[in-house]
């Protein structure tokens, strides 16, 4: 995949989500879930880890891509800003995991969107034990709006929160997942 | 867990998002930390007694001038420094301008003043209370910094930090201008100067810790 080509296609994509389009978010999600692979994968390589850390790493990138979308300018190119957070979450991940930064080549935002890779691994992350961990709310939250796919209105109904609670609930409850997934790795 | 498991939660649902929220928080915070300084440049040492002259008295200006034009360049930067794929390396020259500004004009003052009066033109009348107001007035406004930046996505934390911790120094300093006895011009260079440098360096210091997502 090329870049000039596919920085309009994917900012179109950003800003309709922005506007609330699900449509275009999960397409967003989806072309950048492969470009995501490519790239943590290759990064990956270069130190001797293998997909499913690369996998690990595609969805906590997704999720931050979600949860932090608010920080995009709609005046600005969308490549550099996804990129941007992908590159921070791989280098947050090696100094988790203690691989010096001067062990990794230098590599550009265009890296981002130059390779495509759709060799699904499943991730190290078990969804059900991480949503375990959350507060009561944010796991009822999440439940009800983000998977079993009730509007904000029916799970404010049911759980007897308001629906400004609940929104607030689900965002947080993403971010914390995120947290999460950031300190199961080793 | 399946990525597309992640994607079909991630994209059920999804609420539109207003532009423009992310300069609002940034915003809130920087009147906030503002106003709190100020409060206790008021509870603390209060206003400077005795001259007045107009609305805007002169000895102000000079101190406000400095102050003010680093708050607006950092803010500028933080704009920038919370979004991911922005560095704001372009801008970051321009922190250093004003300091570079300043510095100058003290030492001409120095060397077209009187060598006798070099030592009230640097130390003034109060420079321990300056030493110790400027970081106490800046610990509110860098806390309402740092919590507009966890808001973003910083992906320089470092330096990031050190924009806070800046911006949150001349706000300091700039409710402290509003007691400070001395007037002099090298007096502003090494005292304001070097205090909100050091704010900038603490904020490094804590940057990575305090701003990690």
């Amino acid at each position: 995949m090329d870049v000039r080509s596919s920085e309009p296609d994917l900012r179109a994509l950003m800003i309709s989500g922005l506007d609330g389009d699900a449509a275009a978010h999960r397409a967003l999600l989806e072309r950048l879930s492969g470009q995501l692979r490519a790239y943590f994968k290759g990064q990956l390589n270069r130190i001797g880890r293998g997909p499913v850390e690369a996998e690990d790493l595609v969805q906590e990138a997704l999720i931050a891509i979600h949860t932090r979308r608010h920080t995009y300018d709609r005046s600005q190119l969308f490549t550099p800003w996804a990129y941007g957070i992908a590159r921070y979450k791989f280098l947050d991940y090696l100094r988790r995991t203690k691989v010096s930064a001067a062990d990794v080549p230098i590599d550009e935002a265009q890296e981002l969107t130059v390779r495509d890779d759709s060799a699904h691994v499943d991730s190290s992350l078990d969804l059900k034990r991480l949503l375990a961990e959350l507060s009561p709310r944010a796991r009822q939250a999440i439940q009800y709006v983000k998977l079993d796919g009730l509007s904000v209105s029916e799970a404010a109904a049911r759980s007897g929160m308001s629906e400004s609670a609940v929104k607030v609930s689900v965002h947080r409850g993403l971010k914390a997942l995120a947290r999460l997934i950031g300190e199961e790795k080793p | 867990m399946k990525t597309d498991q992640l994607i079909d939660m991630l994209s059920t649902n999804v609420e539109p998002v207003p532009p423009g929220g992310l300069r609002k928080t940034l915003l809130g915070a920087l009147v906030a930390g503002g106003v709190a300084a100020f409060c206790l440049m008021l509870a603390t040492v209060g206003l400077r007694t005795g001259v007045t002259d107009g609305f805007l008295p002169g000895y102000l200006t000079v101190k406000l001038l400095f102050t003010l034009s680093l708050i607006g360049v950092g803010a500028a930067l933080l704009e920038r420094l919370m979004r991911p794929g922005q560095d704001g390396r372009k801008l970051f020259a321009f922190v250093f301008l004003p300091f570079l500004i300043v510095v100058c004009a003290g030492v001409a003052s120095l060397v077209f003043g009187q060598p006798m009066a070099w030592g009230r033109m640097m130390f003034g009348m109060q420079w321990a209370t300056c030493l110790l107001c400027i970081p106490l007035f800046a610990v509110v406004p860098f806390a309402a910094l740092i919590w507009a930046l966890r808001k973003g996505a910083p992906t320089n934390l470092r330096r990031a930090g050190a924009i806070a911790g800046f911006v949150a120094g001349a706000l300091g300093a700039t409710a402290y201008a509003f007691h400070c006895p001395d007037d002099s011009v090298p007096f502003i260079a090494i005292w304001y100067g070097t205090l909100v440098a050091l704010c900038g360096a603490i904020g490094a210091m804590l940057g990575p810790r305090l701003l990690r997502w």
